[in-house]
């Protein structure tokens, strides 16, 4: 609990002292945070991918997508499959024309991708003051900064945030310091099944590491293949560096 | 039956082999090889066995990709997260090309230290050139495929810069493009050329081997065989070749595993937007030296021949270097010291092609391009010149 609350107030004085720097220049450096996933060893912590989803499904998917994602691919973060066909069909996907030629949806099967926000640009334009929001699939690969960056900007909002005419939302993390992503999280969004006190920083975190997760899903299966055949190919070397050394013993220099 | 002429080991008149391959085989293991040969000459053994790799993964990959401007980002997203082991084939690719494009600039640079060029081997230089021309524009075609913003850009960049020549410029443009901006032609035209000459490549090298062994090897000393005394290919050289390959390898894990961001370009896993140009348009780093070059001149089609000439330039070695016989003329440092500048004129070029070209940078890619072209136009014949003089 104490961490958090430091972290808390941590965040308030970065976005105060950020708020006293001048309001033009790039994004503000972000502090660095603890992630599961970061190292050269690091890996998932997949409860809270989990944890983050509900986050991402709660409050980003009403105008994110994630476009390249099926449901099927959610097996990776640690759900059977029966809790990702289930989980699937929590969700509506557009399923053709009826006779009168009005879009109808049905339920999600696991092999559908994830449906998108809006029925097309023009409609995520038109929703969003002629910003589209970005397509979440590769965040945290093409976003600059990383995830301590995402999840300043998540958590850089002032308490009461309002919309500058033209500018969007101040956010110290954001390029010219203004966004015009309205504030996402407000805590309370999701229930936590461990009791987790679920404030703006806890979902913050835990929906960096999905997005995270999201970005590149098979970072883990790819960091214990490489410590794998690095171990492997270790051992190769060694008996060819004797192999090598015997057959040119006879070869005088 | 390319190995039957090199076998000069006197005591094999091979029985008319009933086993033809078996034979083949042997012959090749045979095959005597200059004792002095160094660790240099193990890249080529390197290279063969990237390039099975590269051979192996485009091909499965070829079986979940569709080159459709509508459909090819996804369908490599598919790749990477839906088909079985996608990633992994897909992350030896992109790797195999940055250390295929490595492995093979070193190689050219040994050819150019040892002179590996010299009269009985002409050809062999010709037709490494020919092939490094060959995997340039393979790997060019194959960065355009997964249609993210630097493939989009990329494309576009370059059907710009071919459209600049004079005369054929438009319609080769067009050929390239198949439209006004790259869109499905230009990936169906892309595909068709990564695949096609991908098995071009392929014979290309088989050739490109069977000459150095019907030539024999080049050597560092560059003295004859008799002087430098012969060993058998196998096992001397086949075992230290393996050795050299499994190192590699795992440097190839450590950059596929661990590091995989030295050689991922972040804006190519944004999909291709035709409407909203990237800050920066780079290639890949292999690209980077001609790109440079190619920035640094004012007018496009002077930056578009400089940057071309400076790979046209090494089909030309053989003959701008006249230092007749096989002994280097120069010694050992003045060598060193030549290709020291002629590398890091190439670096400089490739860190201004890396930045935005103006003041301080154009200033670094010009020199670049003249310390890059002063070694060909002026070192090599120079060196001849000034031996030849010393001998008169």
């Amino acid at each position: 609990m104490m961490p958090r609350r430091f972290m808390a107030i941590g965040a308030g004085m970065l976005w105060a002292c950020a708020a006293w720097a001048q309001p033009s220049g790039g994004p503000v450096q972000p502090a660095r945070q603890q992630w599961s996933f970061a190292g050269a060893l690091g890996h998932f912590d997949l409860a809270a991918v989990q944890r983050g989803y509900a986050v991402f499904a709660g409050s980003c998917a009403s105008c994110h997508s994630l476009s390249q994602l099926h449901f099927s691919d959610f097996t990776g973060m640690g759900m059977q499959t029966a809790e990702v066909a289930a989980l699937a069909a929590t969700w509506q996907v557009p399923d053709g024309l009826d006779a009168e030629g009005r879009l109808k949806h049905r339920p999600a099967r696991p092999d559908d991708a994830l449906p998108s926000p809006y029925f097309g640009p023009e409609a995520a334009l038109a929703a969003n003051q002629g910003v589209v929001p970005p397509d979440l699939s590769r965040i945290l690969k093409v976003y600059p900064g990383g995830p301590d960056r995402v999840y300043g900007l998540l958590t850089g909002y002032a308490p009461q945030a309002e919309r500058q005419k033209g500018r969007g939302f101040f956010n110290p993390y954001a390029i010219g310091h203004f966004t015009a992503m309205p504030p996402p999280l407000h805590g309370n969004e999701v229930k936590y099944a461990d009791g987790t006190v679920p404030d703006v920083q806890a979902e913050a975190r835990d929906v960096t590491t999905f997005l995270a997760w999201v970005s590149a899903p098979y970072q883990d299966q790819r960091r214990r293949l490489g410590v794998g055949a690095g171990l492997y190919l270790c051992f190769l070397a060694v008996l060819f560096a004797i192999l090598n050394r015997r057959i040119w013993s006879d070869v005088r220099k | 039956m390319a190995g039957k002429p090199v076998c000069h080991n006197g005591h094999d008149t091979e029985p008319a082999a009933q086993d033809q391959p078996g034979a083949w085989v042997r012959a090749y293991g045979r095959l005597p090889l200059p004792a002095d040969l160094n660790w240099l000459w193990t890249i080529g053994a390197i290279l063969c066995a990237i390039l099975a790799l590269m051979l192996l993964s485009g091909l499965t990959l070829t079986l979940a990709y569709t080159p459709d401007a509508g459909l090819a980002f996804g369908s490599v997203e598919g790749i990477e997260r839906r088909m079985p082991a996608g990633w992994l084939l897909r992350a030896m690719h992109m790797t195999g090309a940055s250390f295929f494009m490595l492995a093979l600039y070193i190689h050219l640079l040994r050819g150019l230290y040892y002179r590996s060029y010299q009269p009985p081997r002409r050809a062999v230089w010709l037709s490494g050139c020919g092939l490094l021309v060959m995997v340039m524009v393979t790997a060019f075609a194959g960065y355009v495929l997964p249609w993210g913003q630097m493939s989009y850009w990329g494309a576009d960049v370059a059907g710009k810069a071919v459209g600049a020549l004079p005369l054929v410029g438009g319609w080769l443009e067009g050929v390239f493009l198949g439209g006004d901006a790259p869109g499905t032609p230009t990936l169906h035209r892309m595909f068709a050329l990564h695949f096609g000459l991908a098995f071009l490549i392929v014979a290309m090298v088989a050739g490109h081997i069977a000459h150095v062994h019907a030539r024999g090897s080049s050597s560092p000393s560059a003295r004859p065989v008799e002087v430098t005394g012969a060993l058998p290919f196998h096992p001397y050289f086949t075992v230290r070749d393996m050795l050299a390959i499994v190192l590699v390898a795992i440097t190839f894990v450590g950059v596929l595993c661990f590091w995989p961001e030295l050689i991922a370009e972040p804006a190519n896993y944004r999909p291709a937007n035709p409407l909203h140009t990237p800050a920066d348009i780079e290639p890949e780093w292999y690209f980077l030296p001609f790109y440079g070059m190619m920035q640094a001149v004012p007018f496009k089609l002077g930056g578009l021949l400089l940057s071309g000439g400076a790979v046209a330039v090494l089909f030309a070695v053989p003959w701008l270097d006249r230092r007749a016989g096989a002994a280097c003329g120069a010694p050992a440092l003045v060598r060193v010291f030549a290709v020291a500048v002629l590398i890091c004129s190439a670096v400089a070029a490739a860190c201004a092609g890396l930045h935005h070209m103006q003041g301080y940078w154009l200033l670094v890619a010009r020199l670049g391009m003249v310390g890059y072209y002063a070694y060909f136009l002026a070192y090599l014949p120079l060196s001849g010149r000034l031996q030849r003089g010393g001998a008169a």
